[in-house]
């Protein structure tokens, strides 16, 4: 009835994952109780939970990636805090549970905090800088976001079920078969990355057909905002990679289910297809991720400069380049792995041209900055701490694509220390400088600036104290994934380590208290004009949070920096008094497709890892039913009245006048 | 004089799409552009098994070779039906382009019918397969190629779902434009997994067959 699961898959005996799981369903409990209980249930269901607003969607992305970040960083303080003690001795970690934590840690950094966060802030912003009314496909929008959810949601039921795969993030077979791995920890990998994968695709889909088929009157190619072409090449990425995840992971499924033998050391499985195939994903993910960033680097300095960005086609033609270029480095993720010298050379020199193109990116950034007037607010931090922390993780990773070197850093914490250097120092210290950047337009009123600096000090101390000395460990032999180890040397560095790693914990409890802070403040904080930033680009152009359809009138694009030209043309001529032609707006109804959907693919997704074949055919007939009734609906937009449009738009142009005159 | 007071931003000849981009386009277009982007991600998908299997199909694993596996009369058979089917699926989008339902469902029904005749081909060659005890768990090569048809196979079924879900959408609501544009990706996803096909014939029936 229940396939294989039964009452011992609750861990009863392991005192750690039972407590947090008991503290978090308590939490989610009382969140829960406060939501039913002030009647707030109605609101989240009509307003967010079916919303198909790009910009509702895009916070809902933003906020999942900051709930996994707290529940990733517990999984790296856990490791930090195992090392520091497990000098001859087991540690206070039990190995077979230190391997799932070193898994899910990785797992979900890249997949439920990188991704959603980086989804989120192109989601939130693309339509807004394209100067449109929605992305795509907006439903759709919704049913990716929901099935990311679903995704976090089973790995986070891995706690308290069953268990969760010790392989690693990315499963090498044959330790991932069923004959080393037979428990369920792997089937929660693949089945919560294949739920989410789908999502991913769907987001794809939606951002590559938005940037390329909905963009404003005279937003040409070379005028869009950097961030939108960053946008564009991560995507491409995610539409030309994540099939080829969907494939791997399909296969390992087959192997693990129905005894299928495509990685298996049997009837004739090859395990270097799973390597080969994997980081053929794998290499372009890292790029899916840093590209959103660099393109927010590029919107944050040119923004605080006070200058259009440096050599902006150069940038364009970077981004497509690293977009090209990132599928032709895979193999030198494994050198050491047979390949032979001439091989492991052009993948080494494909890994050291791809460093040219950065570098490009690294110099337009400075040029911009230079004769700039610069505001060195909170973002602006992010970004300059980015540059620098940047350059050595890829200075460190030009290094490992030597392939002699590699052989000798392979698999060490030099390795792990490069990684972390470029996704904290790149992906994460991007996503940060968008989220205090953006924050305003999102809801309306900037974070609080001093916890915010020192959030960023923080972050940055901690990462230098956390991740310098794995390089110097590494350097001494150690290799990663260690639950415990007997070289007395490698000691005081990992306990300085784990002081980096509680530096960045004070980090994110500033970033805590800077939301708390700022919603409380949120008066003072309130940014009338849409404004805040002196900004160049066309989602400064309409209200902080923007209405429901971004913009009253499309706007006309005539050059790069569309609003920072608009702004110069009222500041020379005045602001234009004539009451605009507003029209009837149609907007797409809200739909709980997405939500509905998600929930099916949860029930048949856990019955999936537990082999409950009735429950997966009930799961996959609902999801079947639910878009079918989708289908079926006759009305699936509705009207703004051009009376209620104008109404909405006119109390933000006041604000603008006012500004403007002030300012003149 | 020109060319002194140029925007040095604004090189000539560079502005590919024009100065006079005209805005978003229409949701036909939207729709079948990103219906198409998912086509590609599919083929990406199907490059995946088409590339597993070149690696392992020559794994046999001492048990059969393609050659004594494959029978290329009902190959011909199947292709023979999903390539027709392909004509009568674009008899349906000209009867829909048209708004001739009682065409339009009888070019559907069709298309249908020769879907099913399709698989039920399929199938009969994959039970005959696993009684010979030549099964996806014989080999590497049989696992490969299990689940490379196989999953042109569930393509096929999973088009044969939405085929009778759009019939019966026409059916009840009419030529509307929204299901006019699912009617446009029908028939893309329906031809694409023809030109799947042909890939499929090509690299694993022919070639295997001469093996």
């Amino acid at each position: 009835m229940f396939g294989k699961l039964s009452w011992s898959a609750i861990p009863i005996d392991q005192p750690i994952p039972l407590v947090t799981g008991a503290v978090v369903l308590v939490v989610i409990a009382a969140v829960l109780l406060w939501v039913v209980v002030r009647g707030h249930l109605p609101y989240l269901w009509r307003e967010w939970i079916t919303s198909v607003d790009h910009k509702r969607i895009g916070v809902m992305y933003t906020l999942l990636a900051c709930v996994m970040l707290l529940r990733g960083f517990a999984d790296a303080l856990m490791m930090r805090g195992q090392q520091a003690v497990a000098l001859h001795s087991q540690g206070y970690l039990p190995p077979e549970h230190y391997n799932q934590i070193f898994s899910a840690h990785g797992t979900i950094m890249i997949f439920f905090v990188g991704m959603p966060f980086v989804i989120g802030l192109m989601n939130l912003v693309v339509p807004l800088q394209l100067g449109v009314r929605d992305v795509a496909f907006p439903t759709l929008n919704s049913v990716g976001f929901w099935l990311t959810a679903t995704g976090a949601l089973l790995v986070n039921i891995s706690l308290v079920v069953g268990e969760f795969a010790r392989t690693g993030w990315l499963p090498y077979p044959p330790l991932s078969e069923m004959t080393y791995s037979p428990g369920v920890g792997v089937d929660y990998y693949l089945w919560s990355l294949q739920i989410s994968g789908v999502g991913t695709l769907v987001a794809g889909i939606n951002l590559v057909t938005t940037v390329l088929k909905l963009r404003t009157r005279g937003m040409t190619y070379l005028r869009m905002p950097m961030f939108c072409w960053t946008t564009l090449a991560s995507n491409l990425l995610i539409v030309a990679a994540f099939p080829i995840l969907t494939a791997t992971l399909a296969m390992l499924i087959l192997d693990r289910y129905l005894g299928f033998h495509f990685f298996t050391n049997e009837a004739g499985g090859n395990v270097m297809m799973f390597m080969n195939l994997i980081w053929a994903w794998g290499h372009p993910e890292v790029y899916i991720l840093v590209l959103p960033a660099f393109g927010i680097f590029s919107e944050v300095v040119s923004t605080f400069s006070g200058k259009p960005l440096f050599g902006y086609r150069s940038m364009v033609l970077a981004t497509m380049a690293i977009c090209v270029i990132s599928f032709m480095v895979w193999l030198h993720h494994f050198f050491t792995m047979g390949a032979g010298p001439n091989v492991n050379a052009i993948f080494g020199i494909a890994s050291m041209i791809i460093a040219v193109p950065t570098g490009v990116k690294i110099y337009n950034w400075l040029f911009t900055m230079y004769m700039g007037r610069v505001r060195f607010a909170t973002p602006m931090l992010w970004s300059i701490g980015f540059m620098v922390t940047f350059l050595i993780g890829g200075l460190t990773g030009v290094l490992v694509a030597v392939p002699p070197a590699d052989f000798l850093l392979h698999n060490s914490l030099f390795l792990v220390a490069h990684f972390h250097n470029v996704i904290i120092g790149g992906v994460l210290f991007g996503a940060f400088a968008g989220y205090t950047y953006w924050f305003p337009k999102a809801f309306g009123f900037r974070l609080h600036e001093g916890l915010g600096k020192a959030a960023f000090w923080c972050w940055l101390i901690g990462f230098y104290v956390a991740f310098m000395p794995l390089y110097a460990v590494g350097l001494l032999g150690m290799t990663r994934r260690m639950q415990h180890y007997d070289v007395p040397e490698w000691r005081p560095w990992l306990l300085v380590a784990s002081l980096g790693a509680i530096i960045i914990l004070i980090g994110i409890v500033c970033q805590i208290a800077q939301l708390v802070v700022s919603i409380r403040n949120r008066a003072e904080l309130r940014d009338r004009t849409g404004d805040p930033w002196d900004g160049r680009s066309l989602e400064w152009a309409t209200a902080s949070p923007p209405p429901v359809f971004n913009f009253a009138i499309a706007p006309d694009v005539s050059g790069e920096d569309a609003y920072w030209a608009m702004k110069q043309r009222a500041r020379q001529q005045g602001m234009d008094d004539a009451r605009p032609d507003y029209r009837d707006i149609e907007m797409p109804r809200n739909s709980p497709t997405g939500f509905i959907c998600a929930f099916f693919a949860t029930i048949m997704g856990f019955a999936l890892i537990w082999h409950i074949w009735w429950m997966v055919a009930a799961g996959a007939i609902g999801a079947f039913a639910t878009f079918v009734v989708f289908a079926w609906r006759d009305h699936d937009e509705y009207v703004i009245a051009a009376a209620d449009v104008a109404r909405i738009d006119q109390a933000n142009t006041a604000e603008r006048r006012a500004l403007m005159s002030g300012a003149a | 004089m020109a060319i002194a007071h140029a925007d040095p931003h604004h090189v000539h000849g560079l502005d590919f799409a024009g100065a006079g981009h005209a805005g978003p386009a229409s949701k036909r277009i939207v729709t079948g552009y990103g219906f198409w982007i998912f086509l590609l991600s599919d083929i990406v998908m199907f490059s995946c098994f088409f590339a597993a299997y070149a690696v392992l199909s020559g794994q046999t694993a001492d048990g059969p070779k393609g050659s004594e596996l494959f029978d290329l009369r009902s190959v011909a058979a199947e292709t023979g039906c999903l390539l027709l089917s392909s004509f009568t699926c674009g008899l349906a989008s000209i009867a829909a382009d048209e708004r001739e339902t009682t065409l339009f469902q009888l070019a559907m029904a069709l298309t249908c019918a020769l879907g099913l005749a399709f698989l039920s081909i399929e199938l009969r060659e994959f039970a005959s397969l696993v009684a010979r005890g030549a099964g996806p768990s014989r080999s590497a090569f049989l696992t490969a190629f299990f689940t490379l048809v196989g999953c042109h196979g569930l393509h096929v079924s999973a088009g044969v779902l939405w085929l009778l879900t759009m019939m019966a959408q026409v059916t009840a609501k009419g030529f509307r434009a929204d299901i006019q544009r699912r009617i446009l990706c029908f028939a893309l996803f329906w031809h694409a997994l023809d030109i799947i096909w042909v890939a499929v014939f090509s690299v694993v029936y022919l070639l295997g067959a001469g093996q």
